[in-house]
């Protein structure tokens, strides 16, 4: 199993109020997933979207990501984790503003270790091509379009050749034909065999997921199939074709 | 984390914030500018002052020797009055028989005269009374003519001796060999003319023009209680401290001094100069210091502010940077290395005008700085110096950013 998650529980204590942003959450998500997270805000999905991305530690439990335990690791460790496994992608893309679409892209592999960095111009290249900014390598952010930054961002989450594509509200900032687009790259990438959680609040977002999870008041309410869950009444046409 | 790119890519990263935030920049690092130009300015009028100065103590001569009364420090003026303390003649004779270290002297002093030569008539011109052994001593050429002679003292023959700068003044002929020229009335032969030294050292050689006639003539012109010094030259350098105690020695005998009793005149060996011109370089150098020191203080609490400013407005980079696997000690180094480039880029654009100023220096005439310049090691030390800068001050800063939570700074707005 890709990510095992065995009584997963964060406690903040803001004060003298104790906040249980996740209550034992037990979790197995599997390679080649196409999961939406869903809850309202103060579910805790943006908590476990955390921990997930190895952001955060579990106050208690125990993660494995690849059959290796990160809830104890240190931040160094766990940085070199994010570097290697992860690919974030955020709602307002996280680009830097001066850099050109290439050095964004380029933007972990400065972090990583030796054998990732080879070839970092060209891994660069290819996952621009692999999201269709072949022709956009030299522009800068404000010489992009919204969708077009946000397959900046994934172009830069695909760099090292992540185990989970952790997307957070990636439409969130879009209009609806972007959207569409973006959410047809995801399901392009998840084809393609890349893992992907998409967090959201927003059914038609999580409509284009094969499997949603839906969290309330930190724990796990439901985890169904996308036709089993009430967001499968938004399922798209096309994703049953599966192209973007 | 530390591989050779990352490294390449945090200061090409550190110069760019240099180049988006340009104006901010370079106030922020106008302290560092200030304080590293004006040490190297400093530095470099030290170091010409130096090259200068010591150089002309070496043509002065190591072996000279002066003499000259002094009251002792601390005690009331009546207890030694200025009859008791002056040089006398007679203390010339027993120093030149009694004291083997010293090859010869001279007795020096200065009066003024008026003098004349044909219309020309210049009043309270400096003249110097001298022995032959002065010559010795001074080390000085005559350009032509011939220098004094024994006789001329021995019989206080009226004759003078001049430089060129006096010919000049008293629009004497280019040859003035033979001329006779009026001192306060009387007429000299002038039989010499004597090589200028550019030198205002030690009160020694200050008037550009100068006439000498003999000493002699000199003591005979002056009041009873007159006052001169003693120009001696030693054997040789390393004498220098025989003969000084030699001197005392002899002076202290024939004053009728005690052994608890303070000198009643000075002994000085150009040495002693030569030090305490050393000791007031390091005086110089030791509050440039701290003026610079104060001056770079400032400028590192600039340095400081700024990069603060820098993590502030960069958090939700730090965060990114976090996310895509940036360690707390890679932040860390970024930060404190861009803190480090706009330091030195300060302590470089600070060389660039100390050097300015350094060449200014040379410009200023009469100043005697024209061998002022920047040694190697001032911009070595103050390269050193703005790097120190920019880590002790972009620590905290550096700290600040490495400690931000990735999540927090990403929900930075």
């Amino acid at each position: 199993m890709l990510i095992k998650l065995r009584g997963i529980s964060k406690i903040y204590r803001i004060g003298v109020e104790t906040v249980h942003a996740l209550r034992t959450v037990d979790l197995d998500i599997g390679e080649n997933e196409f999961v939406a997270i869903m809850g309202s805000s103060g579910s805790g999905k943006s908590t476990l979207m955390n921990i997930l991305g190895c952001l955060d530690r579990p106050t208690e439990g125990e993660y494995r990501l690849d059959e290796r335990r990160t809830d104890r690791m240190s931040s160094a460790d766990l940085a070199l984790v994010r570097n290697e496994r992860i690919g974030f992608v955020f709602q307002s893309f996280e680009l830097l503003s001066r850099a050109t679409a290439l050095r964004n892209v380029e933007l972990p592999s400065i972090y990583a270790r030796g054998d990732r960095k080879k070839d970092r111009r060209s891994r660069a290249l290819a996952a621009l091509d692999r999201v269709g900014l072949a022709d956009r390598v030299h522009h800068r952010p404000n010489q992009l379009s919204g969708g077009q930054k946000q397959r900046v961002a994934i172009a830069r989450a695909l760099l090292n050749r992540p185990a989970i594509l952790l997307a957070d509200e990636p439409t969130g900032n879009l209009d609806s034909t972007t959207t569409a687009d973006i959410l047809g790259l995801f399901n392009r990438l998840h084809e393609e065999g890349q893992t992907v959680i998409i967090v959201t609040h927003e059914d038609e977002v999580a409509a284009h997921c094969r499997r949603v999870i839906r969290l309330h008041d930190g724990r796990v309410a439901s985890d169904l199939p996308i036709e089993e869950d009430p967001a499968g009444r938004f399922i798209p046409q096309l994703a049953a074709g599966g192209s973007d | 984390m530390l591989y050779p790119s990352f490294w390449i890519q945090a200061i090409a990263l550190a110069f760019s914030q240099i180049r988006a935030n340009l104006g901010r920049s370079l106030l922020t690092a106008l302290g560092i500018i200030v304080g590293v130009a004006s040490v190297t300015a400093v530095i470099a009028a030290l170091v010409g002052l130096k090259t200068k100065v010591l150089g002309e103590f070496e043509s002065f001569g190591a072996n000279r020797l002066f003499i000259f009364p002094d009251r002792p420090d601390d005690v009331p003026k009546n207890m030694y009055p200025w009859k008791d303390v002056r040089l006398k003649i007679e203390e010339v004779e027993a120093i030149e028989l009694n004291c083997p270290s010293i090859r010869c002297l001279t007795p020096v002093t200065s009066l003024g005269m008026s003098a004349q030569f044909g219309d020309r008539l210049i009043e309270g011109l400096s003249v110097t009374g001298i022995r032959p052994a002065w010559h010795e001593t001074e080390n000085r050429a005559i350009l032509s003519g011939r220098p004094f002679n024994s006789i001329d003292e021995a019989n206080a023959r009226q004759v003078c001796l001049v430089n060129e700068s006096a010919i000049e003044e008293l629009r004497l002929p280019n040859e003035p060999v033979g001329s006779h020229v009026l001192l306060g009335g009387r007429r000299y032969l002038v039989v010499g003319v004597v090589e200028t030294i550019q030198s205002n050292m030690l009160g020694m050689n200050t008037s550009s023009t100068e006439v000498f006639v003999p000493f002699a003539i000199a003591s005979r012109l002056k009041d009873d209680d007159f006052f001169f010094r003693i120009a001696a030259m030693i054997e040789s350098p390393d004498l220098a401290g025989e003969a000084k105690s030699e001197v005392r020695f002899v002076l202290r005998k024939m004053r009728g001094l005690g052994p608890d009793d303070p000198d009643t005149f000075q002994v000085a060996a150009i040495d002693q100069f030569i030090d305490q011109f050393r000791a007031l370089a390091a005086g110089i150098t030791a509050i440039a210091g701290g003026i610079v020191g104060v001056s770079l203080l400032v400028g590192g609490i600039g340095i400081m502010n700024i990069m603060l400013v820098s993590v502030s407005e960069r958090t939700r980079e730090i965060g990114l940077r976090k996310a895509v696997g940036a360690t707390p000690a890679a932040i860390l180094l970024q930060f404190l290395l861009e803190a480090v480039v706009l330091c030195l880029v300060g302590g470089a654009m600070g060389v660039a005008v100390g050097e300015m100023l350094a060449f200014g220096l040379t410009l200023i005439p009469d100043a005697g700085l024209d061998e002022a310049h920047v040694p190697i090691w001032a911009i070595v030390m103050s390269f050193t110096f703005s790097a120190a800068v920019g880590l002790i001050f972009g620590m905290f800063p550096a700290i600040k950013a490495s400690r931000l939570d990735p999540i927090d700074a990403l929900r930075h707005e």
